[in-house]
């Protein structure tokens, strides 16, 4: 391994990094399920008012923050080569267009053929 | 691999390990292979003509109520674990590249008890919906998606664990030093990868109705 590739390789972080991670990971679930639980039985009513709408957009975006910390500090894309990223997003990238291509075909666009009804 | 892979300087064109960029390769084919799988989870959701369903209750021509088919409480503590796994085989790595076996071993098998209990909660779950509740896998539009969905995750679970427990034995045999540590990392990269395929298909099946 060259010098500046070896660098990337050895410079993860330590222990303490990991630790604050799980935790902010395990609050982000907390809140995922905790948001459910309001939203389900409509208390408390101001929170649920506020969440209730929104509800499908806000867990999604925590669920993308818990995949950016997983991916960024436990699978070290944060330190590692930038090619190892690369290999991820691209895909990712690919994968989020195919998944909005196929709602859109089958929620919106389903009056053009008879077989995606 | 190489006794020297990381002592020694890599010929390759990057002047990377290739088995890392293979693993890495490998789970980018794996982003598009879940996203074929949760697209189609989501382009069947709420299209199935008979119950049982998801989050509601369903009554049958002759009257039977169903009751919802998913509980969130037990799925939340199976999350709640891969999510401490992954936490686990990071501090198992950390041990293993400085070379301290007591932590690379202790936290190599709590990653394995977090990882096995996924998986036994994915049975025990199947299990009561098929028996319990009436989904099968040819019931309905969301008892199909839904088994295929969960059911290739919890494969690569199983398939993460055994991969795990490969290196275990290994580790345990005194051939994991610090300099194959790789060999840890890149059963580690598979490992959250499929926790960060959870942390997906967690809210967009058991939260979102």
């Amino acid at each position: 391994m060259d010098a500046p590739a070896a660098a990337h390789e050895h410079s993860h972080p330590g222990p303490w990094v990991y630790t604050k991670i799980a935790v902010v990971l395990f609050i982000l679930t907390f809140l995922e399920v905790a948001l459910y639980d309001i939203t389900d039985k409509g208390r408390p009513a101001l929170v649920a008012q506020i969440f209730g709408p929104i509800f499908i957009e806000t867990l999604l975006f925590l669920s993308a923050i818990k995949f950016a910390l997983v991916a960024m500090f436990y699978m070290h894309l944060k330190q590692d080569h930038k090619l190892f990223s690369g290999l991820l997003v691209f895909p990712l990238t690919i994968a989020a267009v195919v998944v909005l291509a196929l709602i859109t075909l089958f929620a919106y666009l389903h009056h053009l053929h008879p077989a995606l009804k | 691999m190489s006794d020297h892979a990381h002592a020694m300087p890599l010929e390759t064109s990057t002047g990377l390990d290739n088995r890392k960029l293979a693993i890495w390769t490998f789970i980018g084919s794996e982003c598009l292979f879940f996203a074929t799988l949760i697209s189609n989870y989501l382009v069947y959701k709420g299209k199935s003509l008979v119950g049982p369903l998801p989050h509601e209750t369903w009554t049958t021509p002759s009257g039977q109520v169903l009751e919802p088919v998913l509980e969130i409480p037990l799925v939340t503590v199976g999350t709640a674990l891969l999510l401490f796994s992954s936490f686990f085989i990071v501090l198992s790595l950390n041990g293993c590249q400085k070379g301290n076996r007591r932590a690379f071993v202790g936290w190599l098998l709590a990653t394995i008890a977090a990882g096995s209990f996924f998986v036994g909660m994915q049975v025990f779950e199947f299990h009561k919906f098929y028996t319990e509740k009436g989904l099968g896998y040819t019931t309905n539009l969301f008892g199909s998606s839904f088994y295929t969905l969960t059911g290739f995750h919890g494969s690569h679970v199983t398939i993460g664990l055994i991969w795990l427990i490969s290196v275990l034995v290994f580790g345990l045999k005194g051939k994991v030093p610090p300099e194959k540590s790789l060999n840890l990392e890149m059963a580690a990269l598979y490992w959250h990868f499929v926790d960060v395929v959870w942390i997906v298909i967690f809210p967009v099946v058991y939260l979102i109705k």
